[in-house]
């Protein structure tokens, strides 16, 4: 390795930017206690004390209270300080994490989302009374049609996974309402791991297609498998291994030929923002991830939500209620279609959630949302560039918005898993592993990242490179600047120990 | 790495060892190795049957859950109770004490299909 990339890579990473002490025995709060100290002082009461044990039979007692820590406010804050030091998160981190498309989430996102007249409302409340968030999510639905040029949105599932089981539902209901009994649903190799889990959900039996060394679906096994039991296919396109697959009219001939349809997992739309619309390229049924796309937050920010489009024929079939503009200009939720699946979550949706996708799309505009997916676009390409020397790319390039990478081993006692921890040191989130397919990284920049940013990233790698091929130890043992370094895995999923004692 | 000869391999890196009317399944060495840390096996009833093709159990690891299939259909008719509190038997000894289920069968056709360990060596080459 050469000095002059070390002394950059250190120089421009922050490896040791930690200010508080990585202290590996952080104490927990009940190990830390001061007896009779207090963050909070409260009045003596004021009413009379109540004699519990001459009201009440003594088997009800529950005796004394908990053993709760007595810790003072400064030690309680900095407690927690300390644990919010060491999280891992987009505001702190880079984080390529491929397949979940972690990108900035704007702050102006949760300003909407906490304004007083969205945050307090009510799901009981009239409908007149509501008027504000009504004329929201229409727009929003109406947002998302023309960015999927499908029919119609529904707002109300509650993550992607949700989505796609709403999607197999309405699909599942289109084909009894013309008296058919269809079984078997189609994924390629490379789809999501929640495509199955939904056909299980639904009742149905998957079937996998064969993808090409290219990436791509392999088209004859997609024809000696549609047949008139199946009930569509799931795809995702651009597909996990980064590649936008062309065959995708072809793909949808195929099953509309056999009378099923094609079902867009919506994973990676953050490739297609305004450049290419699932509704002109036959998809019948879609769901979006708002976390992934519309920058709302990943888990942690409660439930999320996961919109579902569909083609015309499909509408009848949507949840209810629907949110509506009636003739008279107003808004409200319409319950009247008969062929509906019904309810899919409780009320309305996440409207937190989807107040942070409409303020997303609306600070950005459609040549915003067009120069989202450019930038995600050239930034994934721009790092299979820089890497491409130095790491198998299995999969041809020009990529969409994510690509797989293959670290070259060379007989080294290192694995991707190895690469992952080390990317830590250097301040980066390890990258997704060891999918779709065997020993690769699957890395994804998003738009949001700098070009410093992807070039202190192609720093990170090249030098683990250099590791692998000169100093495999160093890659093994990492990471080197984490308060633990690695979790016996094995122990803690063998004999799973989740309690503290005293 | 060496692969048994005794028994008959799939794509999908189970063996199949057919003594009598009864086949042991297991999962080779270089599956084991590919999951790495095998951390539990869900393994199916006994008594239960089973079609050919179908799954007939779940191993997790650190790294991935992966599914057991069978090629021949048959009757479940013992299954490795060892791997309940030692799951890691299956890493270190895949071919042997590592074994996870017989199937009781009536119909051995599928085994015409079934790799050779010569041939399962040149396929796992392929995976790598």
């Amino acid at each position: 390795m050469s000095k002059g990339r070390q002394a950059n890579v250190s120089a421009t990473i922050p490896m040791q930017k930690t200010t508080l002490p990585l202290d590996k025995d952080h104490p927990l709060l009940f190990e830390r206690v001061s007896p009779g100290a207090t963050a909070a002082s409260i009045p003596d009461s004021d009413v009379p004390a109540f004699d519990r044990a001459a009201a009440i039979d003594s088997e009800y007692l529950a005796g004394e209270g908990p053993d709760l820590p007595e810790i003072g406010e400064m030690d309680l804050v900095r407690h927690y300080t300390r644990l919010a030091h060491r999280v891992f998160s987009v505001d702190a981190n880079f984080y390529p994490l491929g397949s979940c498309t972690m990108k900035y989430n704007p702050r102006v996102n949760e300003i909407a989302a906490a304004m007083p007249r969205f945050a307090d409302l009510h799901p009981y409340q009239y409908e007149s009374d509501t008027q504000g968030i009504l004329e929201l999510l229409y727009r929003l639905r109406g947002f998302l049609q023309e960015i999927s040029g499908l029919s119609e949105v529904t707002l109300q599932p509650s993550a992607g996974a949700a989505g796609e089981m709403t999607g197999l539902m309405i699909i599942n209901a289109y084909h009894r309402s013309r008296g058919e009994k269809r079984r078997k649903v189609l994924a390629p190799a490379s789809a999501h791991g929640t495509n199955p889990a939904t056909c299980a959900m639904c009742a149905r039996d998957v079937c996998q297609i064969k993808t090409k060394p290219d990436g791509r679906v392999d088209l004859d096994d997609l024809r000696a498998n549609v047949d008139e039991h199946t009930a569509a296919l799931m795809i995702t396109n651009p597909n996990t291994v980064g590649v936008f697959d062309e065959q995708i009219e072809i793909i949808a001939d195929i099953l509309h030929d056999a009378g099923a349809q094609l079902y867009l997992d919506g994973a990676n739309m953050n490739a297609m923002l305004g450049i290419a619309r699932p509704g002109d390229f036959g998809v019948d049924v879609m769901h979006f991830n708002t976390h992934k796309t519309f920058s709302t937050p990943h888990g942690g920010g409660g439930p999320g939500a996961g919109p579902v489009g569909v083609a015309d024929h499909l509408r009848p079939f949507l949840p209810v209620p629907q949110v509506i503009q009636r003739d008279d200009g107003t808004f409200g939720w319409d319950y009247d279609r008969e062929k509906s699946i019904g309810k899919v979550r409780s009320f309305y949706g996440q409207t937190g959630v989807l107040i942070r996708a409409y303020a997303y799309i609306r600070a950005l505009g459609s040549d915003g949302l067009l120069n989202v997916s450019r930038k995600a676009v050239l930034s994934a390409n721009y790092l299979a560039a820089c890497l491409k020397e130095r790491f198998h790319l299995p999969f041809p390039a020009p990529y969409a918005h994510e690509f797989i990478l293959v670290p070259k081993f060379d007989g080294a006692k290192v694995t991707e898993l190895d690469v992952a921890k080390r990317l830590i040191d250097f301040g980066i989130h390890p990258p997704t592993m060891s999918w779709p397919i065997a020993h690769c990284l699957m890395i994804e920049p998003t738009e949001t990242e700098s070009l410093p940013t992807l070039d202190e990233f192609v720093e990170a790698m090249l030098t683990i490179a250099d590791e692998i091929e000169h100093d495999p130890e160093t890659v093994h043992a990492a990471p080197h600047t984490t308060p633990v370094a690695r979790m016996d895995e094995v122990a803690a999923s063998r004999k799973p120990n989740v309690q503290w004692k005293q | 790495m060496s692969v048994p000869n005794d028994r008959k391999y799939a794509d999908s890196h189970e063996w199949f060892k057919l003594e009598g009317d009864v086949v042991t399944i297991g999962i080779t060495q270089f599956a084991a190795d590919e999951l790495t840390d095998i951390t539990y096996v869900d393994l199916p009833t006994v008594g239960g049957k089973v079609d050919a093709g179908k799954e007939l159990g779940e191993i997790e690891s650190v790294k991935a859950t992966s599914e057991l299939y069978t090629v021949v259909a048959g009757e479940v008719v013992e299954i490795n109770e060892e791997l309940g509190d030692a799951p890691e038997l299956v890493n270190d000894d895949p071919f042997s004490r590592g074994w996870m289920v017989k199937l009781k069968t009536s119909d051995v056709s599928p085994f015409d299909k079934l790799m050779d360990a010569a041939t399962y060596e040149k396929h796992c080459a392929t995976q790598t």
